[in-house]
């Protein structure tokens, strides 16, 4: 059967030729994926010491989470207020646009263009600008609002208003969700479309049974990137903020920096991670259950 | 596209829609450009101004000068310059497995490779800073770079479905001809996929140039700090003089801009096809 074993050779020779291509992410997974998140969780049990060993100290750093650190569940609960607020409106926003923008309109890339550019502007350098875009006397929001007759609000400066001030900030930068759903808007059949108006579908009927199931899988991939972005929601807070005032912007990420890099209990720090990980994945997991019947899928 | 349902009333509204909003995505970016050109006392008026009485040019000289902008710009530069051509070398050796060679197991890897993008940084952070410091590699851009050899799953998912829309054909006539694994590789099909190594190069370019959080843990001295740095410094040593700030801000965006404007075509092509085929 010499036949078989020159497939089987075959077989091998292409095994081990993939392997050797893939090697490149499967050791740089081992080193910077596998290791870390091992020792994330061995950290998490630990009294890390940069200088020395670390000392094993069991479930400490969880209870102190948990039980002690009043810091720690305020940082969750601005996370989530953040993504429950932002999320949603980014989502309507970015698809509203995105409506405007798959219409027979003339210069759409240029609008396209607009709607983009926030997006790839530097955090760092936007952050800068909504500084002082946000500034209660000589600001851009403020200036508008008394224009229209509104009294200016304190924004960064007040607990009540610096998380709205930023989500107010995140709404300026929804560029790629724009592009995306543009995208697959113009992927919708135009038969469909004909088709519905024929049965006397009026605008709205169209958008929510044709074209409403046909983006639901882009609108699920932009919600879980928006969600997992959302609980390492970072720069911003770190350097417009740095958690103040009151610790009304203190986020999950920006805490468990300052624990790590400022405080350095890294320790305390990688229990953190441990439970952003877990976080993350469940939620995942929630909006992918929870949009199972929502979600359709061509094919 | 589905136009002619749209009557004219409706038109307009659309149009009407699109200005207003389009005027307050612009409206930050006016706002930055007019105080970059105040004078220091009329930048502090009750109620602003919304053109400058006098143009202050020399705020942007002043800026630039007040931070060593060229060694950041150098710094950052290197520290892009190195994660390209890390990430191209590993990324497309690893979609190439994934797509071009038959071997058991690959569609696993790749559904594997895909999944490990939830992975948060911060989770990965701590261990990671730990480890790099036991190879001496604090304040230095090893951290940085180094991993960008291994391989991102988003530039492997993206380079992979391009790698798959080349003809089998190709490679198994090449293979007749005696050519190897690695000689089809660089010589048919990098080649041939010239439009999706530099989406990758693009990405890659700006996501290391807007990069803050890496450089921020990892570098100390201000001598390595790259842009994104710098700019923070910037803001913490000169917190009151808003028109450099604004300056000083706007110079670091208008590249990534006029990068923008260039690749356009390419840049949204990537977007799309990562947001519609994932």
């Amino acid at each position: 059967m010499t036949g078989s074993n020159s497939i089987k050779r075959l077989e091998l020779k292409e095994l081990l030729n993939g392997l050797l291509f893939a090697s490149p992410w499967i050791i740089g997974f081992c080193v910077f994926g596998l290791y870390p998140i091992g020792t994330a969780f061995y950290y998490s049990f630990c009294n890390v010491n940069l200088m020395g060993p670390s000392e094993w100290i069991g479930l400490s750093n969880y209870k102190e989470m948990f039980f002690v650190d009043e810091k720690f569940w305020i940082s969750l609960y601005n996370t989530i207020y953040y993504i429950i607020i932002a999320l949603p409106l980014q989502t309507i926003l970015a698809l509203g646009i995105a409506l405007l923008l798959n219409t027979s309109i003339k210069y759409r890339s240029t609008f396209r263009t607009i709607f983009f550019l926030p997006s790839i502007v530097p955090q760092v350098a936007s952050a800068i600008m909504w500084i002082w875009i946000l500034n209660p006397r000589y600001g851009l929001v403020n200036t508008i609002l008394r224009f229209f007759g509104f009294e200016g609000l304190p924004w960064l400066s007040s607990p009540e208003w610096a998380k709205p001030a930023l989500i107010l900030m995140g709404l300026w930068g929804i560029g790629y969700p724009i592009v995306i759903y543009l995208a697959g808007l113009q992927d919708v059949p135009i038969q469909l479309y004909e088709a519905a108006e024929l049965d006397g579908a009026s605008s709205f009927d169209k958008f929510r049974f044709v074209t409403l199931p046909f983006l639901s899988p882009v609108i699920l991939f932009n919600v879980i990137m928006g969600l997992i972005g959302a609980f390492q929601y970072f720069t911003q807070a770190y350097l417009m903020t740095g958690g103040g005032p009151m610790n009304s912007t203190l986020f999950y990420a920006l805490y468990l920096y300052q624990n790590a890099f400022e405080m350095l209990k890294m320790g305390y720090a990688s229990g953190m991670a441990v439970i952003l990980l877990f976080i993350t994945l469940i939620s995942t997991l929630l909006v992918f259950r929870s949009s199972a019947r929502l979600v359709y899928y061509q094919e | 596209m589905s136009n002619r349902g749209y009557n004219y009333p409706t038109l307009v509204l659309i149009y009407l829609s699109l200005i207003v909003l389009g005027f307050f995505f612009f409206l930050p970016f006016y706002w930055v450009i007019i105080s970059s050109l105040k004078d220091y006392r009329e930048l502090f008026k009750i109620p602003p101004t919304w053109f400058p009485s006098r143009i202050m040019w020399i705020n942007y000289p002043r800026a630039l000068t007040y931070i060593p902008f060229l060694m950041y710009l150098k710094n950052t530069i290197y520290y892009c310059g190195f994660s390209i051509i890390g990430t191209l070398l590993s990324s497309s050796l690893v979609a190439y497995s994934l797509s071009r060679v038959r071997w058991r197991g690959r569609e696993i890897l790749f559904i594997f490779i895909i999944s490990t993008m939830m992975i948060p940084f911060f989770v990965t952070m701590i261990p990671l800073f730990i480890l790099f410091r036991h190879f001496g590699w604090i304040n230095s851009y090893k951290p940085l770079i180094v991993p960008a050899f291994f391989g991102n799953p988003f530039y492997i998912f993206l380079l992979r479905q391009f790698f798959r829309t080349i003809p089998m054909d190709l490679s198994d006539s090449a293979k007749v001809d005696g050519a190897n694994e690695f000689l089809i590789y660089s010589r048919i099909v990098l080649p041939l996929t010239k439009p999706a190594l530099t989406v990758v190069v693009l990405f890659e370019f700006l996501g290391r140039w807007n990069d803050f959080t890496g450089p921020l843990i990892y570098l100390r001295d201000r001598e390595l700090f790259p842009i994104a740095l710098g700019l923070r410094e910037f803001l913490s040593l000169y917190q009151a003089q808003w028109s450099l700030l604004m300056a000083a801000s706007a110079v670091v965006t208008v590249p990534i801009v006029i990068l923008f404007f260039f690749t356009q075509k390419t840049f949204i092509e990537g977007i799309t096809f990562t947001g519609l085929k994932g």
